[in-house]
């Protein structure tokens, strides 16, 4: 079967404000929204076409956390994909950890493609699918921002400082959605209950063989430096004046 | 001791400013012996420019016809085999960095922190989360290879004054084909580079049209200054990809940032957070980009534009 493996990270949604607790200890998550991060919906929007083009017979997703996760595995189940796994755990997770989860799974369910986000919105790393690519020893092609599957080949459009880059990559490969990649179709509700019934599997990271490693410890939390508001100018010509009193023009 | 191997970013021909910078974030770690890894088709150019970093002790140039284009699954196994003995790989937070550095991570077996916006010793650095809205210190091992890619805009290039040893490397690396260059869009003429500029010039969904961004274009000529967009104006089709500044486009440091029409969404301000001098203009007082800019205007874009652009004839 042609499968694709999506990965789902449930983050604090793009809208909320994050702010550092006080005593410098993380980050206010209670009672914010949680979300899918948003370039993994665009990474599931594009296995989704794939699969209604004839590219792939079977879309599985996959998302490794603790036990909410499973709401955001199901909102990608109604989106459209056929199967959700579930790998839970509590633990704090580094790029590498997952990369060699979904190694480990890619591998048990034989796909031919990955698809992830380029870059949680959370811990902003940009790795994982940098990293899947490496340990599964195939190619990567990431910030895409067209896809084209042509039998055991991709071609790929991605967005590099240059511009557009293009690479033409063999399959299985790691493929990491940018923005423009596509835009993600709006859940229905008689799909939520469709995806009610969808398979989603539980697994244990144990058994899967990978240790749960965490290699860089954070010692402290900080809020970023406030910009304060500056002044506030009334035409054109106020405008040049201000920035040649502040030395910026000459 | 530390020992760090910076990868060169390169055209093939001139040595990215990002270089400079990665230089100038590895000279925080006190006596650290700091080399760059050259990977090219023919490195000799770029290694004379990289040994004139000021700070750099050596250049080490592998030449290899399938490095004629920067491909991170190309690369990367030759950087795995040259980093021996180093204590840390960085890279630049470019995309070049980032698609290059973590599949070098993965195959040392070890993690990578991204965007260092500050070294303070061998094993402690800091690093933005959430769209810069929190700023963690991170330990790391010190017994594994440090892998990162560098904040570029948190750093100024180091001074063009050294005279480091240039020496070519044979390497035995597996270099895979299953990953082959088919293009990259022309770099543009004329115009100076977003990521690097000291002006920036930049518009939003208010633009309309990418034929209104031409009043943008006329402004950033009379400043010499590059020209960016917020994401609505890239989807939109007004702009093109890689004027995207922002927390998924390019972060910048500019000496004087011109957000004309921009609302001033997180999202936004993650990419300008560093900049010397903010200017919003936007016909809503309320606009949330007020609230960081240097300098307000509350007004129409299409009357100041062009205005500012007379006065600075
Ligand atoms: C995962 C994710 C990543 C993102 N990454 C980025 C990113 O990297 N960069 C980025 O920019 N955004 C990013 N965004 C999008 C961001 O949230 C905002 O939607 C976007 O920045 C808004 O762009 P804008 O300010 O141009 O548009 P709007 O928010 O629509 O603002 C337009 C502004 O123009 C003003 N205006 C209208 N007409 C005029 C006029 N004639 N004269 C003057 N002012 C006028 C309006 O008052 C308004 O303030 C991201 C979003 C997500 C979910
Ligand atoms: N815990 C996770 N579960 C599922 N997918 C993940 C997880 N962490 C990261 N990913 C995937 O990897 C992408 C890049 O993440 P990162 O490298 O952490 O910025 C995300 O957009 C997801 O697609």
């Amino acid at each position: 079967m042609k499968r694709i493996l999506v990965g789902i990270k449930r983050v604090v949604d793009y809208n909320v404000r994050v702010r550092v607790k006080p005593d410098g200890t993380g980050v206010m998550t209670d009672g914010v929204k949680m979300s899918i991060n948003p370039f993994d919906e665009i990474a599931l929007e594009e296995a989704l076409r794939i699969k209604e083009k004839g590219g792939a017979e079977e879309v599985v997703v996959l998302s490794i956390g603790s036990t909410d996760c499973q709401q955001q595995l199901r909102t990608a189940l109604a989106m459209g994909a056929d199967r959700a796994l579930h790998v839970q755990t509590a633990a704090t997770l580094e790029p590498l950890v997952v990369a060699k989860i979904f190694t480990k799974l890619l591998d048990r369910e034989q796909a031919f493609l990955c698809i992830v986000g380029k870059q949680a919105i959370d811990d902003d790393c940009n790795q994982v699918g940098q990293m899947i690519a490496a340990l599964w020893d195939r190619p990567q092609a990431m910030f895409a921002s067209k896809v084209e599957i042509n039998g055991d080949k991709a071609t790929v459009t991605r967005e590099v400082d240059a511009g557009l880059e293009v690479l033409e990559i063999d399959l299985p490969a790691v493929i990491s959605s940018d923005l423009r990649l596509n835009e993600p179709r709006y859940v229905k509700l008689p799909d939520i209950m469709k995806a009610k019934k969808k398979p989603l599997e539980t697994l244990d990271p144990a058994a899967l063989g990978v240790e749960l490693k965490v290699t860089g410890k954070i010692t402290r939390f900080e809020s970023p430096p406030q910009r304060t508001k500056g002044v506030m100018v009334k035409s054109a010509q106020e405008l040049i004046d201000a920035l040649k009193a502040r030395g910026v023009l000459a | 001791m530390s020992k760090i191997l910076i990868i060169a970013e390169h055209n093939g021909i001139t040595l990215h400013p990002n270089t400079a910078k990665c230089v100038a974030c590895a000279t925080g770690i006190a006596g650290a012996e700091i080399h760059v890894g050259v990977f090219a088709a023919d490195g000799a150019a770029i290694a004379a420019q990289a040994a004139k970093l000021a700070g750099v002790a050596r250049v080490r140039v592998v030449n290899n016809p399938a490095n004629a284009h920067a491909l991170a699954a190309v690369i990367a196994p030759q950087v795995v085999a040259l980093a021996a003995g180093y204590s840390h790989v960085f890279g630049a937070s470019s995309t070049f960095g980032k698609d290059l550095t973590p599949r070098v991570a993965a195959l040392l077996g070890v993690g990578q922190l991204s965007d260092i916006m500050v070294a303070i010793n061998a094993t402690t650095f800091r690093r933005p989360i959430y769209a810069g809205n929190a700023i963690v210190t991170v330990e790391v091992p010190a017994n594994e290879t440090m892998v990162a890619t560098v904040r570029t805009a948190s750093f100024q290039p180091v001074e063009e004054s050294g005279s480091a040893a240039v020496e070519n490397v044979a390497l035995d690396a597996k270099i895979p084909t299953h990953t082959r260059f088919v293009s990259v869009s022309a770099a543009k003429a004329g115009r100076p580079d977003l990521a690097t500029a000291a002006r920036v010039v930049s518009g939003g969904r208010a633009l309309g049209s990418a034929e209104n961004f031409n009043i943008l274009y006329k402004l950033a000529d009379k400043l010499s200054a590059g020209v960016g967009a917020s994401r609505a104006a890239v989807d939109a089709g007004y702009a093109a990809n890689d004027m995207q500044v922002g927390q998924t486009g390019k972060i910048i440091a500019p000496e004087l940032y011109m957000a004309f029409g921009i609302s001033g969404a997180i999202q936004h301000l993650t990419g300008i957070k560093d900049a010397r001098t903010i200017v919003a203009v936007n016909k809503d007082s309320e606009a949330p980009i007020f609230e960081i800019a240097d300098i307000g205007l509350v007004g129409d874009l299409f009357q100041i534009v062009p205005e500012l652009e007379k006065l600075l004839s």
